[in-house]
């Protein structure tokens, strides 16, 4: 019985839960119901991954409408995934957020911190839950507006500029998008992205169409802050509180390359194959170009925080480069770095997170002697780069292998290479750290051991953890990766 | 216990080791005890592999399944076999002179110094049982990055710039070009498991591959690749001795010798028009490592450059690709291992006791610390490739494959890379048993600690041992050749 309403019930529960924190009126059980909401959310998009990898595409019509008129969820191979993804990360940071939030948002806001949080969730869960595109949209804004609040809770007054850029820059996204999915709507007459498909491909390529896809795509790239449409991203992250910070790390740009991945392959390459798409021109030297002039500029970071945020937007390339790489291969590397780099970068920002907590500053130099005072974190801090160098026996390795292999088997050697060699950039930036951890002597050389509270160490080391566990047992996340490849694939042709 | 048990046991308790290790901390002795009993531990796992690897049989155990096709897993072949246990012989005789070194010197940051020792040589141990491509870079990696911290052990700008310099090259190399390597290999295989005969066997000329694996292995340190090797002698001695004359630079050509032999396959290889290139490009580095050799005083970066010379042997070894050539490669890991082990020893007991690194400081040194210089001089005719060292027997093979193969060319680089050998380092012996005295040294015999001496010794005798009884190692190679 609950079971078949699952695809709602994942977005329904934290889209209720928002208003109920406004009505506690007070942090710690709006946190409590966070927390609650995460985990059912979680176990729910679990059981929906489980349930379509062994039964096949689960589709559920809001409000009994049928569909295409009605709103239709509909939960396939790599809309499961990307709920897990999403709900999974958010229930191990829910944990963190009580310390870590009390420390960085005052005491009367902390209930609206917690109601923005679970309405960002909702909204994000809805992205991928959804099978229309108008809902798409709206869920979109629902997860951008929220995110803009969440942001301007930041601790430094910074936070409010950073917040201010974003919500313009992403507003815009939005709106392309909006325009978009009009022109598609033009065209068709329906909304649904899967009937959006196959009403498409007996009308034929015409102007309308390829503007339709012009804004989408400029619109999702504004979102997913494809380089050099990133401008958003680093101050966002680097004001935000701490667990803002991981969120939205680990789940904002996912969701936006999910929707990617959707129309792409689900509209567009559903109605005139990938050959129609511009794959090969567009997505793949662009990625290329993020993933290695983001690297650089990350070379150059002081603040860690912005150190991390340009290095998402390096990893956003490589998504966006596995897609423009159009084979299985490619694809599946692309699919499972959104989880890979979702717990990579998850567990570095929560370190750093730590960090802050204990009153560090959060510049590269201010770590100096850190690995001796704050070991444990460090160690955890220390998993999250080699994983997201590539190193083999942790999850980024996994992603990296895949991209590689598809690059080899569309025959492109320049790209393979180039994918390796930014790698190399990700060890310089990611050592610049290291080594002011646990080289550069520490300014109070006889401090003592200050170790974070476990109640933000244990979220941390369960997704640093993960890293490692996910790298050297890949099956499970290959799996419902290709899985998810294959069947985007399969919709392409 | 199965062979299987004891394979994954060889790999697992150098990691519990470095555990325990630094769970003993705060008690040196108690910890260093640790040490001696996992490094004495090791060598009696490995050496119990060795009958059965004899038999003929090739016990092999896969630790886990990382995707589907690519596993984790272990298995012993003689050439591995040989490079574990010349590794794990030689950590008892290096923690036997850490500790005697570390102590006289009262190094910092002892503890981690040698948890890592422990970690690396368990990453050694996983390259040298690695049972498929992706399980031999794995533990490449980790070995990499385990030996990072012992490298920058002193901690200074002069230490963390050379760490940078190890770092670049080495993950560098590996990530950008043996990474590509091994995901061409199984895009052309469909897996990645060592074949006697050469997995690769039969399949279209990869011509670019086999340029990609040998410039990939960095740790082979062929040039222009070569600069992290200097660079890494920042480290304290013990450091320079097992890793970067012992575990290190033999993972690297171990790394080539087995990409040869396992996955072309010696009746690929000959016919590959890039591997006579990269032949010659070993040639060209062993000429010019060793005449860089010649010019460097300080003494540990000239056995440095000695030891990018002498890698070259074993590249070369390997890409000519003959039988003989090969079995004279893997020889060359173990004579090589014992002499160079030796050499840095010396280095290391003449900084402790006299606290002298340069070459023009050496005058007279041998008649104050006369075992330690009559080691250094064993080993170092062992380097050159003299009787009664087992150099001897390496360079024989290696120079019989040249002609085998018919590549006179080679031979006559081979002959005077040799006598450059004996142009670096004899004199530095001549120098310290027949220049007087110079002045400011303290008069009569001041020899190394007792342990350091102890190990010093021990591995100068090994040369001599494998010289006289080479039969074992060699009829153990011989199997990695003679396959049906």
């Amino acid at each position: 019985m609950i079971s078949e309403h699952l695809p709602a019930l994942v977005v329904v529960l934290p889209l209720l839960g928002a208003p109920l924190c406004l009505v506690l009126r007070r942090g710690a059980p709006a946190w409590g119901l966070t927390l609650a909401v995460s985990w059912l959310c979680c176990a729910g998009a679990i059981a929906l991954l489980d349930g379509v990898l062994s039964e096949g595409v689960v589709s559920y019509a809001l409000g009994g409408w049928t569909p295409p008129w009605g709103i239709e969820y509909r939960i396939d191979p790599l809309n499961a995934l990307l709920l897990v993804i999403v709900s999974a990360t958010t229930a191990v940071i829910a944990p963190y957020a009580r310390r870590s939030v009390a420390s960085e948002v005052p005491a009367e806001r902390r209930h609206l911190f917690y109601a923005a949080m679970l309405l960002s969730l909702a909204g994000l869960l809805g992205i991928a839950a959804t099978g229309d595109a108008f809902n798409a949209f709206v869920f979109l804004e629902i997860s951008s507006l929220s995110s803009y609040i969440l942001i301007s809770l930041g601790p430094s007054p910074r936070a409010l500029t950073a917040a201010f850029r974003y919500l313009v820059l992403g507003t815009i996204g939005a709106t392309f998008i909006l325009i978009g999915v009009g022109l598609l709507y033009m065209v068709t007459g329906t909304l649904n992205i899967v009937d959006l498909g196959a009403r498409l491909a007996p009308l034929g390529t015409n102007r309308t169409v390829s503007v339709g896809l012009a804004f989408i795509s400029v619109g999702i790239a504004l979102k997913v802050a494809l380089f050099p449409l990133h401008a958003w991203l680093p101050n966002a992250y680097a004001y935000a509180p701490s667990v803002v910070s991981a969120f939205l790390a680990a789940n904002a740009t996912k969701v936006a390359l999910y929707l990617l991945f959707r129309f792409y392959f689900g509209v567009f390459g559903a109605a005139y194959g990938l050959e129609a798409l511009p794959l090969e021109t567009i997505l793949l030297p662009l990625g290329l170009i993020a993933a290695f002039v983001a690297s650089v500029v990350a070379l150059f970071q002081i603040d860690l925080k912005r150190l991390l945020a340009y290095s998402s937007v390096a990893q956003v390339g490589y998504v966006v480069l596995g897609v423009g790489l159009a084979n299985q291969a490619g694809l599946t590397g692309a699919i499972v770095h959104l989880f890979n780099h979702a717990i990579t970068k998850g567990a570095l920002f929560l370190a750093v997170g730590c960090l802050a907590y204990r009153g560090g500053r959060m510049t590269v130099a201010g770590l100096a002697g850190l690995g001796r005072r704050m070991p444990l974190t460090m160690a955890a801090f220390v998993v999250g780069a080699l994983s997201l160098i590539g190193i083999p026996a942790t999850a980024g390795f996994i992603s990296k292998w895949y991209l590689v292999i598809g690059a080899i088997e569309a025959g492109l050697w320049p790209v393979a290479i180039a994918i390796v060699a930014s790698s190399l950039l990700a060890v310089a930036y990611v050592w610049r750290v290291l080594e002011a951890a646990y080289l550069r002597p520490a300014p109070e050389p006889n401090a003592p051991r200050n170790e974070t509270p476990a109640s933000l160490l244990v979220p941390t080391w369960l997704l640093a953890g993960a890293c490692i566990y996910f790298g050297i047992d890949g099956s499970r996340t290959v799996g419902a990766a290709s899985e998810a490849a294959a069947f985007l694939m399969n919709l392409a042709r | 216990m199965s062979a299987e048990t004891t394979l994954w046991l060889a790999l697992a308790l150098p990691f519990a080791g470095a555990l325990l290790i630094g769970l003993a901390g705060r008690w040196p002795n108690l910890r260093e005890a640790i040490t001696l009993a996992t490094a004495a531990g090791l060598f009696v796992l490995v050496v119990s592999l060795l009958p059965t690897v004899r038999a003929g049989a090739r016990p092999a155990v896969t630790l886990l399944e990382v995707l589907p096709g690519l596993r984790l897993g272990l298995a012993a072949e003689p050439l591995g076999t040989v490079f574990a246990l010349v590794a794990s012989f030689l950590w008892i005789m290096t923690s036997l002179y850490s500790i005697g070194y570390m102590r006289a010197n009262a190094e910092h940051h002892q503890t981690r110094f040698y948890a890592c020792f422990a970690v690396s040589l368990g990453a050694a141990m996983g390259v040298a049982l690695a049972a498929d491509l992706l399980t031999l870079f794995v533990f490449y990696e980790i070995l990499t990055i385990s030996t990072y911290p012992l490298v920058v052990h002193a901690g200074t700008a002069e230490a963390r710039a050379a760490g940078r310099t190890y770092l670049g090259y080495l993950l560098g190399t590996s990530i950008t070009l043996l990474l590509v390597a091994i995901g061409w290999t199984w895009t052309l295989a469909g897996r990645l498991d060592f074949v006697p005969g050469g997995l690769l066997a039969g399949a279209p000329f990869p011509d670019g591959l086999l340029v990609l694996y040998v410039l990939g292995v960095g740790k082979a340190a062929i040039m222009p690749l070569h600069r992290w090797l200097p660079a890494a002698m920042v480290a304290p001695a013990p450091v320079s001795a097992l890793l970067h004359a012992v575990a290190v630079v033999k993972a690297g050509v171990f790394t080539i010798l087995k990409v040869a032999v396992h996955v072309f396959g010696l009746d690929l290889l000959p016919a590959l028009e890039t591997g006579e290139a990269l032949a010659w490009l070993a040639a060209a580095t062993m000429l010019i490592a060793g005449g860089v050799a010649l010019t460097q005083d300080d003494l540990k970066r000239r056995l440095a450059y000695s030891t990018v010379s002498q890698l070259s042997y074993i590249v070369m070894a390997a890409l000519v690709a003959t039988p003989a050539s090969v079995l004279g490669g893997g020889l060359h890991i173990a004579a090589h291992a014992f002499g160079k082990i030796t050499l840095f020893f010396c280095a290391g007991s003449i900084y402790t006791v006299a606290r002298r690194a340069r070459v023009s400081e050496m005058d007279g040194i041998g008649r104050r610390m006369p075992i330690t210089m009559a080691a250094f001089l064993l080993a170092s005719l062992g380097i050159i490739g003299l009787p009664p060292l087992a150099g001897m027997w390496s360079k024989w093979f290696l120079a019989q494959g040249l002609v085998q193969a018919g590549s006179y060319g080679l031979l006559a680089v081979l002959l005077g890379g040799s006598l450059l050998s004996a142009g670096y380092l004899l004199p530095v012996a001549a120098r310290a048993f027949r220049k007087p005295r110079d002045e400011g040294g303290a008069s009569g015999v001041s020899e190394a600690p007792a342990l350091c001496l102890a190990a010093t010794i021990v591995a100068a005798a090994g040369g001599i041992v494998l010289f006289l009884f080479p039969d074992p190692l060699i009829g153990l190679l011989r199997q990695l050749v003679a396959h049906p």
